[in-house]
């Protein structure tokens, strides 16, 4: 999933903004019955969207009989952390997590690097096979991932890196799309500071590094929005990679809890407590470039 | 996608002097460029084309999971793992037959109203005056952001027998189904709802893939209902976004010529903006087919295929067969067979949304007076 997802939303986030011109409109009875409808389509349809997150924490803070006998209340009756508690001090949560950050940072920082590095080959650099690396890498792209499963377990068992970091590292480390998002990026900047720097006699990677990478914040941070969320929500390929318990990932390790491997009953507050914490990271991380990725005419960053 | 990518790749060549002169300084050049792309290929070489390559010669072999499926001992046994899930009518097609039903479902819901919902959020949050822009925006996409484990979690609490669903469908006077234990057809349920419970002899008796007609029928599960309406919650965001953007780049002058030509709102939004919006509805749609076609997280999490194998769908098979019942070959059939329908939604997709070439006369209609007789003179700077 990750090639069409990624493609999706680097579309959206280097789209650029246009704003419509806005216009006075009078207010007659018949509009005013209009926007009184909109606005009230539009308050249940938050709701809708918002109301399964808002029920989702509150529920991890209720007692288990609590969160059955009164499923749909925002606010718990009796207001406890058990849930947090357990999973903190008595379950091995905390290495689902510690192993999901190890593995997101470093995912994102190569991918950051090697796919800048290629983008910037395929548009600047002039070598014999460019436009066939290039094919290549498109059509990487439209291979689904879930066929991949069976294809990525045969390799990494037969190169050894089964049941490894190598393992669930490697192969998330280039992402096709990435490669593609950047030579478009490199493309649309100018060559001629570029030009200048070489002709002061700085070698290639040494103009990439210190003159070109640096004008490529925007395009860099959208690599970065993608690669820390393809990694962190990342579940088949952990399953197919890894089989020991120290090298389970938050997505796999909630997954088992979701299957009901470490409860007697529904244990519905703790499995929600889990999927919160979970979701924090990237919700963390969409709130600082939120407006980047909402792309609000109000005050969009300049793509 | 290798012809609307392909222009992009051949960059304008530069003017002829600059050119001579780089040729000059450049000289490591070409070892530089096949140094920045070494790692990419390398990866991707590694994980991604051999990988496949082996997948496909597992897929005509007779491979158990023991020791290399290169060694020798293996042997070729042609197309015997793709005959055993299409042609041979056991459990393999039957298991198969039941996968494709339950996702072609799946696929023939979820696509048109994602696409739908998307369409009318963005409409409706593209408005030039509207308060809270900002936030709706962000409360229908934020789905999209989170993990496709925490939302299932999330959703088999919703949705579990005595969960927030249900109390809201009985505080309306309803009767919540059991919604992830439930096995029955949606489609099957409605009709027995008008007295029809068992198919005609015309549907039951002929199968294909194991299955009869009747059962084909069947509807997508009520559990597998509730993953259409997740899949649904999830992705009208990320959809949505990109009706956004290409709201945006629409010209604002058309609807307004529309407005003075009296059109309504209806009529503005369906013969003005829908047309402009094609390629986006194109991309929207095909990038659902290809989604649609790949779940397997939200049934390795919730579901595991149940109830009565009423949400398998072809990806999870793939994977169950091959690790967890050591059916190799015919895992590996599954995902090529996936593969292939997945391509071929999207080249069917793109033929049925083509831009239909106007014949000749219609294009003169529509063109001002002197833009035609420019035209030829046109053609020939080109």
């Amino acid at each position: 999933m990750t090639s069409t997802t990624s493609l999706t939303e680097a579309a959206v986030l280097t789209q650029p903004t246009t704003v419509a011109p806005r216009r006075r409109v009078r207010l007659t009875p018949g509009r005013v019955t209009g926007q009184v409808l909109l606005y009230a389509t539009l308050a249940l349809l938050a709701i809708v969207y918002i109301y399964p997150f808002l029920v989702q924490v509150a529920t991890s803070l209720k007692t288990e009989q609590e969160a059955a006998l009164d499923p749909v209340s925002l606010i718990p009756q009796t207001f406890t952390t058990a849930a947090y508690e357990r999973l903190f001090l008595h379950s091995d949560f905390p290495l689902w997590f510690v192993n999901s950050t190890v593995v997101t940072i470093v995912v994102t920082l190569g991918r950051v690097f090697f796919v800048s590095l290629a983008g910037y080959a395929l548009a600047r650099l002039r070598f014999r096979g460019r436009g066939v690396v290039f094919a290549l890498v498109v059509a990487v792209m439209a291979v689904p991932t879930v066929v991949l499963l069976i294809p990525k377990f045969l390799v990494l068992n037969q190169l050894g890196l089964y049941d490894s970091y190598a393992g669930m590292i490697l192969p998330l480390l280039v992402d096709a799309a990435g490669v593609f998002i950047m030579k478009n990026f490199f493309e649309s900047i100018p060559a001629s500071v570029e030009e200048q720097a070489r002709i002061d006699g700085a070698g290639t990677f040494r103009v990439f590094w210190s003159i070109v990478l640096p004008m490529a914040r925007p395009a860099l941070i959208t690599i970065v929005i993608l690669s820390f969320q393809g990694s962190w929500n990342e579940l088949s390929h952990f399953i197919v990679s890894t089989q020991s318990p120290e090298l389970t990932t938050l997505t796999k390790g909630v997954a088992s809890l979701a299957s009901g491997q470490l409860s007697q009953g529904t244990q519905y507050p703790l499995k929600l407590a889990a999927a919160a914490i979970m979701t924090i990271p990237v919700a963390v991380l969409f709130f600082i470039f939120q407006r980047r990725i909402m792309n609000t005419s109000e005050g969009a960053v300049k793509g | 996608m290798t012809s609307t990518v392909a222009p992009v790749a051949t960059p304008t060549p530069p003017s002829s002097p600059r050119r001579s002169r780089s040729r000059g300084t450049r000289r490591g050049e070409a070892t530089a460029g096949w140094l920045f792309v070494l790692p990419v290929i390398l990866i991707l070489g590694t994980f991604l084309l051999i990988p496949v390559l082996m997948a496909l010669w597992v897929s005509f072999s007779d491979w158990t999971g023991r020791g290399s499926p290169l060694s020798p001992s293996v042997g070729f046994v042609g197309l015997d793992n793709y005959a055993a899930i299409t042609t041979e009518g056991g459990l393999p097609t039957r298991d198969f037959g039941i996968a494709l039903r339950n996702n072609a479902w799946y696929v023939l819901l979820v696509v048109p109203l994602q696409t739908i919902l998307a369409l009318t959020l963005a409409v409706l949050v593209s408005r030039r005056i509207l308060r809270g822009r900002g936030f709706l925006r962000t409360a229908f996409y934020f789905p999209s952001v989170t993990s496709s484990v925490a939302i299932t979690v999330l959703w088999l609490f919703l949705f579990s027998f005595a969960g927030p669903v249900n109390a809201i469908i009985g505080s309306l006077g309803g009767d919540g189904p059991n919604w992830f234990n439930d096995p029955r057809g949606i489609v099957h349920v409605a009709l027995g709802k008008v007295g029809l419970s068992a198919g005609p002899d015309w549907l039951t008796g002929g199968q294909f893939l194991g299955i009869s007609g009747w059962e084909w029928l069947a509807g997508p599960s009520v559990a597998m209902s509730a993953l259409v309406l997740m899949a649904v919650f999830t992705t009208s965001g990320t959809f949505m976004l990109l009706f956004i953007a290409a709201l945006q780049n629409i010209g604002y002058e058309l609807t307004e010529a529309g407005m003075m030509d009296g059109a309504n709102g209806w009529q503005r939004f369906r013969h003005i903006t829908l047309p402009q919006l094609r390629p986006t509805l194109f991309t929207v749609i095909t990038l659902g087919l290809i989604g649609c076609w790949q779940v397997f997280d939200q049934i390795y999490t919730g579901t595991q295929g149940g109830p009565a194998k009423t949400t398998v769908t072809p990806a999870y098979l793939s994977y169950t067969a091959a690790f967890q019942n050591q059916n190799w070959g015919i895992g590996a059939a599954i995902a090529f067979i996936l593969f292939l329908i997945i391509i071929v939604f999207t080249l069917l997709q793109r033929w049925v949304l083509r831009d239909r070439p106007v014949s000749r006369r219609r294009i003169r209609a529509y063109q001002p007076r002197t833009a035609r007789t420019r035209l030829p003179a046109e053609e020939a700077t080109r």
